[in-house]
Formats: structure tokens, sequence, C-alpha cells
């Protein structure tokens, strides 16, 4: 049998990277030349942040293959930090990519901790409480940001719960401003800084599902006694790949909020999880060049060219969601899709042949 | 077909009320359960399971459907907690241990219903088998520092390797789901010797296999004790096998032991003949 000079995976892997390299210089040459709406420039940014979010689930659902209800969360946690961050280090940190890239870390990062510490408790479990506890917990971080302030005066950061009295100084600015959010947040994502921080998540995935630590989260996927009885210490891979997820979530979170006015603890809520998970199943679990396709088409379309339907965007994405479910699940329809594909069967009749 | 002949040893009883073969006396024996016992509700799955393996032996472990034989082997490996009794593996007890744990400390096994990571390559399989025999940080596999390529490579090689124990390392890149039967059942063997094991545990290894398989399933067993030089304790109908390869053996019927012995002992046993082997004990196969 020939040996292929690159094993299928790579190869896969390197073909995501040029198209994603390919689709940023084709659409940077576009809008620089002004060939591009503006109402389309606009929603660069946020593309490149709804294809974060779904690589990061995907991380989750399709290599760990444990249901997340609450990634939103993760996003909200990244915004709000990242923004905040951002806006009370203006004077000390000129440079606006600086405080963008400190943005992107800080959110990063506090969404690691926050998923460190609902993954923590939950992951050591079996069954599928992962799913309601972040469902749970997506709602907790909607109600605790809404009722949150934070404000910045010459004497520092000053936080405040429920009250928005929280007795700024002089000169004081609020910045998280309870039920209004963040509001004249300075636009300091760029559609660079969008590529660059996919490519970045591309990089990590594919690396880490390459490698010793990818094959024992797919191994708790697959089968996860047989995982245990080879050594593999469920909870530390379990929380590996849910805190990179949630980190990657929070990154996506800054990146959206700075390319924001103002962002509201409400953007953040079951409704933006389920359209995340929606990109993640469509795309196909654990298929992250699917992922990225299916956040781009399904985030672009109700924007612009199918904005009359916008209103019904949950319902569609509901039934989409439920026929995905069922076409993939049934063994007549994978036969069928497998005829299909010709390449399938060649592989499969390679196999018999040695047998 | 010619018939393959194995010498076993000479079988000599130790204080545990076990016998091991004479060649392990003086070392210590790699399991020993005293008054091993669960249950699940009412049910006393097992019951005072007492049994002694020795350092390089190949036991057996038989008896009627539903008798408890596969619930030993979950036992041992902590899937589940045991009611009572204590497990003693290379003379250390395991008590309070997780599954990884047990097998860190040298229990690998394989599993009755078939349990690969089917979604997987063969050598994947196999490489997560090499988890703790390889190891580098996840950064470092992020990162690809040299570290990475170098351990790679390695767990590439002896994955190889293993795979070549059974004449698989053409299937490497083969899906695992998808290959035959008897192939999966290899590669769980295969799989469970990349954790370098003291002790292997074969739940049903000969189930579904064509009788040449079989043969030479019993063929490779008695290869991998030899080139291991590790015990090897087995769950299997096939009496052929059985008889043919474990120096000692137990019966388990209703979570009870009911012999303990040889392979002649066993099979002239009237109660075991009466609980499971019938009219085939009679018969040497
Ligand atoms: N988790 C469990 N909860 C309750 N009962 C159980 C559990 N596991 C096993 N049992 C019961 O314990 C008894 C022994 O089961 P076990 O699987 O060990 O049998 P076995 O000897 O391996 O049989 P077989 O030859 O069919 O594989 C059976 O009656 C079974 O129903
Ligand atoms: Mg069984």
């Amino acid at each position: 049998m020939k040996r292929l000079i690159m094993r299928g995976e790579t190869r896969k892997n390197f073909i995501t990277y040029g198209i994603v390299i390919i689709a940023y210089v084709l659409l940077l040459v576009l809008s620089s030349t002004g060939m591009m709406s503006s109402a389309l420039q606009g929603l660069l940014v946020p593309t490149c942040t709804y294809i974060i979010a779904a690589l990061s689930l995907n991380l989750t659902v399709g290599v760990l293959g444990e249901l997340s209800l609450g990634h939103a969360g993760f996003m909200s946690v990244g915004a709000f930090s990242g923004v905040t961050v951002s806006m009370a280090l203006a004077d000390v940190v000129p440079a606006p990519w600086a405080r963008m890239v400190l943005a992107i870390v800080v959110g990063a990062v506090l969404a690691a901790a926050a998923g460190f510490v609902v993954g923590i408790p939950v992951l050591r479990l079996r069954g599928d409480y992962l799913a309601i506890v972040t469902l749970a917990f997506g709602e907790i971080i909607k109600t605790v940001v809404t009722n949150l302030y934070v404000g910045k005066d010459s004497s520092g950061l000053r936080l405040g719960f429920l009250d928005p009295n929280i007795g700024l100084g002089q000169g004081g600015m609020m910045i998280v401003n309870g039920p209004n959010g963040i509001s004249g947040i300075k636009k300091l994502s760029t559609f660079t800084a969008g590529f660059l921080v996919i490519m970045l998540c591309l990089i990590i995935i594919f690396n880490m599902v390459n490698s010793r630590s990818g094959r024992a989260i797919m191994a708790l996927r697959d089968n996860r006694i047989a995982a245990e009885s080879v050594g593999i210490n469920v909870t530390k891979y379990k929380l590996m790949a849910f805190v990179v997820s949630a980190a990657m979530a929070g990154a996506a979170g800054a990146l959206y909020g700075l390319s924001q006015n103002t962002v509201t603890a409400n953007k953040f809520d079951f409704n933006t999880s389920i359209l995340i998970l929606v990109f993640v199943v469509l795309g196909g679990l654990g298929n992250m060049r699917g992922s990225i396709i299916a956040a781009t088409v399904l985030y672009i379309l109700p924007e612009t060219w199918l904005r009359q339907f916008s209103d019904y965007r949950m319902l569609l994405y509901a039934v989409v969601l439920i026929v995905t479910m069922l076409v993939t699940n049934t063994n007549k329809v994978r036969s069928v899709i497998d005829r299909l594909l010709p390449h399938k069967i060649k592989a499969r009749e390679e196999e018999k042949e040695h047998v | 077909m010619s018939e393959f002949h194995f010498e076993k040893g000479k079988m000599v009883p130790v204080p545990s009320h076990s016998i091991i073969p004479e060649r392990d006396l003086g070392k210590p024996p790699v399991l020993e359960c005293n008054h091993l016992g669960i249950d699940f509700g009412g049910l006393r799955a097992v019951d005072d399971f007492n049994f002694t393996i020795g350092k390089t032996e190949i036991a057996g472990l038989i008896g009627p459907n539903g008798a408890g034989k596969t619930t030993v082997f979950n036992l041992l490996t902590k899937v589940y907690a045991p009611t009572r009794g204590t497990i003693l593996l290379n003379g250390m007890d395991t008590s309070g241990k997780t599954t990884a744990q047990i097998n860190k400390m040298g229990i690998a096994r394989t599993f009755q219903n078939i349990r690969l990571f089917s979604n997987l390559s063969v050598e994947d399989n196999v490489k997560i088998g090499l988890h703790n025999a390889y190891k580098y940080s996840a950064l470092e596999g992020v990162l690809r520092l040299p570290s990475y390529w170098k351990k790679e490579k390695a767990a590439h090689e002896r994955a190889i390797e293993l795979l070549s124990i059974f004449k698989m390392e053409y299937m490497a890149d083969w899906q695992a789901g998808n290959l035959p039967y008897g192939a999966q059942r290899r590669l769980e063997i295969v799989r469970a010797l990349a954790t370098n094991p003291c002790l292997l545990l074969l739940d049903e290894p000969a189930a579904g296999m064509n009788p040449a398989e079989t043969a030479e399933l019993m063929e490779n067993i008695v290869k991998i004790r030899d080139m291991f030089q590790i015990a090897v304790l087995l769950i299997e109908h096939d009496m052929k096998l059985v008889m043919g390869i474990c120096e000692g053996i137990c019966v388990l019927n209703f979570g009870q032991v009911i012999a303990k012995g040889t392979a002649e002992d066993i099979r002239q046993n009237p109660t075991v003949i009466e609980a499971y082997l019938g009219k085939r004990g009679a018969d040497p196969c």
C-alpha cells in the first residue's frame, strides 16, 4: 500500500487553514477597495466572533462529546471583562491594538476561570449534567451582569451589585451600567484581529486533537470506561477541553464587545447559545471547517439578504436543528449518504480485501 | 491443521488456598483476592472470592452465564467498588484506587462487549493505550515542541510494533469501528498491552471467532505471556481454549467459587460438571 506523504487528517487541516487565509485576503481586498457595502463591512468582525464561538463550542460538543447550552455565558464574561479593561486602561495603554489584545487576553482568562468553576463539579459526574449546569450558568451570568455596576475614578475600579450608587469620586466614569450594559465603546477590534484569533483557535484545536491530550479527550468521548481502563484521568482531560473551549468563547466575547457601540447582558442569552449550537451541529460535530462555513452563512444571511425573515430566525434554526439530528442519526440515511460518496465505498472495499 | 501444544507449568499450592505455577514461587503473586464480594441490591453477584495468580501464570475464570465473571473483572479494575474483601496487586493493597490508577498499577483489560474508540484509527487506539508510556504536556503538543515530535515518533513506532504481534500493522490507518469483529477483539488486546500491564484481563477474547481464529488466539495469548512475562486471567466459554492454555482455573456459579484447580481437576470435578460443563467435560478435548 502506498503511504501518503501527509496523513489524511493533516491535509484536511491545511485545506481549512488555506480556506480561512484566502477568504481573509479576498474580503480584505474587497473592503479596502470599497467594493463592499459598509453594512457588510460592519458584519466582518461579528462574523469572526461567531466563527470563534462555533469553533470553541465544537471543541466541547464535537471533540469532547459533552453538551453545553450556555456558551454565550462565556462570551458574556469575555465581553464585559474585556471591554471594561480596555476602557479602564484607556489612559495607561494608549495604543488601541494593545488595548484590544489586552481585552482579548483578559476576556479569555476570566472565561477560562468561569469554565473551570462550572466544569470542576460537573465534569466528574457521569451523565449529561453539563447541559443543565451550563444552561443555568448562562442565565446566572445574564442576571449578574444585568445588576452589575462598574465604574472608574482616580482611586481605581469600583464595583457595585444591584445598587447603581457605587460612590464614584470626582471625574469618575461609569463603565458597566447595570441593565444598560456598556455604552460608548471605542470600536477597537479589527477584521485582521478576528482573522488572527480564528487562526490561533484553529491551530490550538488541530494541534491539540492531533496530540496525546486530544486523543485522551476523544477517547473519553468515544468510550469513557475504556479510556479509564487505559489509565486516562477523566476529570483532567474533560476539564482541559472545557476550559480551553470557554477561554476561546471569552476571546470571542471580548472581540465582539469591542466591535459594538453598546453591549448589554441580553445580547448573550439562551438564544445566542442555541444559535452557536446550530452552527456547530449544522457544520458537523468535530468538523471545524463545517463550523466556520455554517457560522458564516447562517450569520450573514439573516443579517443581509434574508432580513425580512429574521423574525423567524429562531424558529427556522430549531427546525433545521431537529431535522439535522434526525437525518444524521438514522442508519438508513447514513448508508444513503455513504453510497453517494464514492470514496467511502472504495475505502470499505479495500478493507474487505485484506480480511 | 497442526495441533498447537502448550507446556503448562507444574502447579503448587500456596497458603491462600490457591495454586500457582512452581516457577512463580518466591515472587509475590501478581494478584491476590481475599473474601472479595459485591452486592447489587439484594443480589450477591460475587461472594467470598479468593484467588491467587502467579507472576507469569495463565489463569482462567469460567462459569455459566450470569455467574459473576465479568463482575469480578469490574471489581479488579474498580469499575465497581467492592462491598467486601481486599485485592492485592503485587502485594500492594488497591482499596480506594480509581480505574485509571489501577491501570497505572498494572492491570489492563479487554471488554466482553467490545469497547474501542470506534471513531478513531487503529493506530490512535493503540496510542491512547500508550498514554502514560510516552508523556508530554498539552502545551508541548499544541506548540509542537521538539519533545512532541520525539515522543510521537516513539509512540508511533511502538504502536506499530505492538500491532505486529497480531500482524495488524497494515490496518494502522483504518477506522477502529469498521474493523471485522475478530480484529476488533485483537485490537482491544493490543490496546491493553500498550499500557504495559503486569496482569492482563481478557473477557471472552474468543467470542465470535471461528475455530481457526480461536486456535491462533490461543497461540498468541501464550506468545504474549512469554514475550512480556506477564500474567493473564481470561474469561472464556470455549473449553478447548480454557483447558488448552489455562494453568490455574477458577469456576464461579451464582457468585460463589465452586472449584479451583488445574484443567484436569476441573474437568473431573462432579460439582463443575453438574453446574457448568455437563457432558462436555467428560470428553477430553
Ligand atoms: N451493575 C449491575 N447492577 C445490577 N446487577 C448487575 C450489575 N452487573 C451485573 N449484575 C448482575 O450480576 C450477575 C453477574 O453478572 P456478570 O455480568 O458478572 O455475569 P458473567 O458471569 O460475566 O456472565 P456472562 O457469561 O453472561 O458474561 C448477573 O445476575 C447480572 O445481572
Ligand atoms: Mg460476562
